[in-house]
């Protein structure tokens, strides 16, 4: 990457100006509802966190520069520059107070989408050298490891060797003109090996024809979360680059929330054109499955729990209806949080933020919108589908001292199959 | 008494057409300052259709999420009665329809002036409130500069100024009558420039923020 300077961030900021982010700058009143949408405001009570604030220095170059009279302003000297000063000090406000769970776009009563804009304002903070040390970390690793935490294919196999041992069950890797190909985030190779296990039984039992590639396993996208889309670019690419190799008909996001953004909705975008194959996430396939009686479940769960909606693959990515179907199949006792589906809170550890070593503290106390959550369900345990709102979750409720199991819903779901005992 | 009545004759001739060019002009230029930007062809396969999502959020953003009208309901109910107050001042007080009709043709029922009245003192005192809302509610007061208050306060002339001249309470009535217009004047010079904008470009941004849900399969 060449050097970041002030310059390229503004280059950036008016790369991303579009009708609706104008639209969107052009109809704010400052009402201040969104503040209340938010959890970074809800549970500091700093007004900084109001999420249009956050884009204070992205509206300073859609004003001064896409608008008449703010051009005018300019030139008489009565508008704020957009300083190196003004984004290092809005640099933790954007990256460290944003999960871009995009729970404000749901309330502005003007219809502004907040949170696309903050994902668009981050490239031009990252342009300008205004990113936190853990998420540039991360999107380093990710460019030249192949994975934000530095997993590489020895990692994986060795887990699929202890996967295949434990369960007896081959884990296809690299096998060409199956139907689907599998990824995989880092967090599920190293903390929640649980959820490769439960694809496999399931795939078997299913009939489902799939693979791991060894060249593309990992699903997160660091570039997504940080704001720079040639790192996103870049990384999505090596994801087409290895389907289309092994010629699948279909891609499987895995359990992990920004993942499933990146490969299905910003991934088309990023390399300029739409896919050979189609992304499906996990939950949706297995819903499917379901539909056709192909995943066949026996038992009920009947502790009292709930689920945790991933912003990214609820809110923003669309998979509303499948993870109560699927909970259904298993759990007798299922009930929902008071603010669920579309408008449910975030972990506080989406966006980037939990790769952002400085933000713990502020996603710690912003969990307490969790807890509070959790705390009127008075729930046994809580089922979810994103492997990092999931350590997330453990990390709050050991910080609240709850003892509350968080769950995958896949392997779950795996823990319930009807298996065939022929073999 | 002839220099309110020229006053009067001003701002009812030069003045307003002044006031309606750079209206009407402005609200031209800020409209295509946003249209003329479009959008980005989007490549990812569609879950839902844009239209129908976009047209959906165009009409459900008036009602408040739940949860926002629990944490915010000031701001909510003042925002509705300010806002359907100051509407029903301006289109349905039957002097106002006379002159939209003696100068575009158009025409419509009004209300019972004595109504109007009640309506917009209740509108007074809610803008009124709206401002100290502003000036102390943590995150308002955070967010407002300069614009803020003077959007307010080019809202509220008007509706102060037609208050007086109704109950005659500016002495000569032209003065008052002139005083009037040229508040009107003053907010349609102001509209194009500010925060006024939304009540043209929410019908965008509502649209684009239900279109792009809609299109994840989310109703926004």
């Amino acid at each position: 990457m060449s050097e970041a300077t002030l310059e390229r961030g503004m280059n950036a900021f008016r790369e991303q100006m579009d009708a609706p982010i104008a639209s969107f700058f052009s109809s704010c009143v400052n009402c201040g509802m969104c503040a209340e949408a938010c959890l970074f405001y809800t549970e500091t009570g700093d007004p900084r966190y109001t999420p249009i604030n956050k884009l204070e220095p992205l509206r300073r170059v859609w004003e001064q520069e896409y608008t008449l009279w703010g051009k005018v302003k300019s030139v008489l000297g009565l508008s704020q520059p957009v300083t190196d000063e003004l984004l290092e000090e809005w640099e933790s406000l954007i990256y460290d107070g944003c999960t871009l769970c995009g729970r404000c776009s749901m309330v502005c009563p003007v219809g502004n989408d907040i949170s696309y804009m903050i994902r668009h304002a981050r490239e031009g903070f990252v342009a300008a050298g205004y990113s936190p040390e853990g998420m540039k970390g991360a999107s380093r690793r990710a460019v030249t490891i192949g994975s934000p935490m530095g997993v590489k294919y020895p990692a994986l196999a060795a887990q699929i060797k202890h996967v295949e041992a434990d369960s007896g069950l081959q884990i296809p890797v690299d096998v060409e003109g199956v139907d689907y190909m599998a990824l995989l985030s880092s967090m599920e190779i190293m903390n929640f090996p649980e959820y490769l296990e439960a694809l496999a039984r399931i795939f078997k039992q299913a009939g489902v024809t799939w693979t791991i590639s060894s060249e593309a396993f990992e699903a997160t996208n660091a570039g997504i979360q940080i704001g720079s889309s040639d790192i996103a670019r870049e990384l999505v690419n090596r994801v087409v680059v290895a389907a289309e190799k092994l010629k699948v008909k279909y891609v499987i996001s895995p359990e992990c929330g920004h993942a499933y953004t990146a490969i299905r909705w910003e991934g088309p975008n990023l390399i300029g054109r739409p896919y050979s194959f189609k992304v499906v996430h996990i939950l949706e396939l297995l819903d499917e499955l379901r539909a056709s009686g192909r995943l066949k479940t026996e038992g009920m769960d009947e502790t009292r729990l709930t689920f945790h909606d991933p912003c990214q693959i609820v809110r923003k990515g669309g998979v509303l209806e499948p993870p109560r179907n699927l909970l259904k199949m298993v759990a007798s006792e299922f009930v929902d949080m008071h603010d669920a589906r579309e408008m449910n809170w975030c972990c506080g550890g989406g966006g980037g933020v939990s790769a952002n070593e400085r933000a713990e503290e502020l996603r710690l106390k912003v969990f307490k919108r969790k807890k509070t959550q959790l705390d009127e369900l008075n729930v046994e345990t809580l089922v979810t589908a994103c492997a990092n709102c999931r350590l997330v979750i453990e990390e709050g409720l050991e910080e609240y001292r709850m003892e509350i199991p968080v769950v995958g819903l896949t392997e779950m779901l795996a823990e319930h199959l009807v298996e065939d005992k022929s073999e | 008494m002839s220099t309110s009545v020229d006053f009067l004759l001003w701002v009812r001739g030069p003045g307003f057409d002044i006031a309606l060019v750079v209206f009407l002009i402005g609200i031209v230029i800020r409209l295509l300052e946003v249209l003329i930007l479009g959008r980005k062809p989007d490549f990812a396969e569609p879950r839902g259709a844009e239209l129908g999502a976009g047209l959906r959020t165009l009409v459900t953003r008036t009602l408040p999420e739940q949860g926002s009208f629990r944490r915010s309901p000031f701001t909510v109910v003042g925002g509705y009665i300010w806002h359907i107050g100051f509407f029903i001042s301006l289109f349905l007080f039957i002097p106002h329809i006379e002159l939209i009709n003696a100068t575009i043709g158009l025409s419509w029922p009004g209300i019972a002036s004595n109504l109007v009245d009640a309506v917009a003192a209740v509108t007074i005192v809610t803008l009124v409130a709206m401002l100290f809302s502003r000036m102390s509610h943590p995150v308002k007061r955070y967010l407002s500069g300069p614009e803020d208050y003077l959007t307010w306060l080019v809202t509220i002339l008007p509706m102060i100024t037609g208050y007086l001249a109704y109950h005659r309470m500016i002495d000569p009535y032209p003065l008052a009558l002139g005083l009037h217009i040229l508040s009107v004047e003053i907010l349609m010079v102001v509209f194009p420039f500010t925060k006024l904008m939304h009540a043209f470009t929410f019908f965008i941004a509502r649209w684009y923020n239900g279109a792009m849900a809609g299109r994840r399969g989310v109703q926004s």
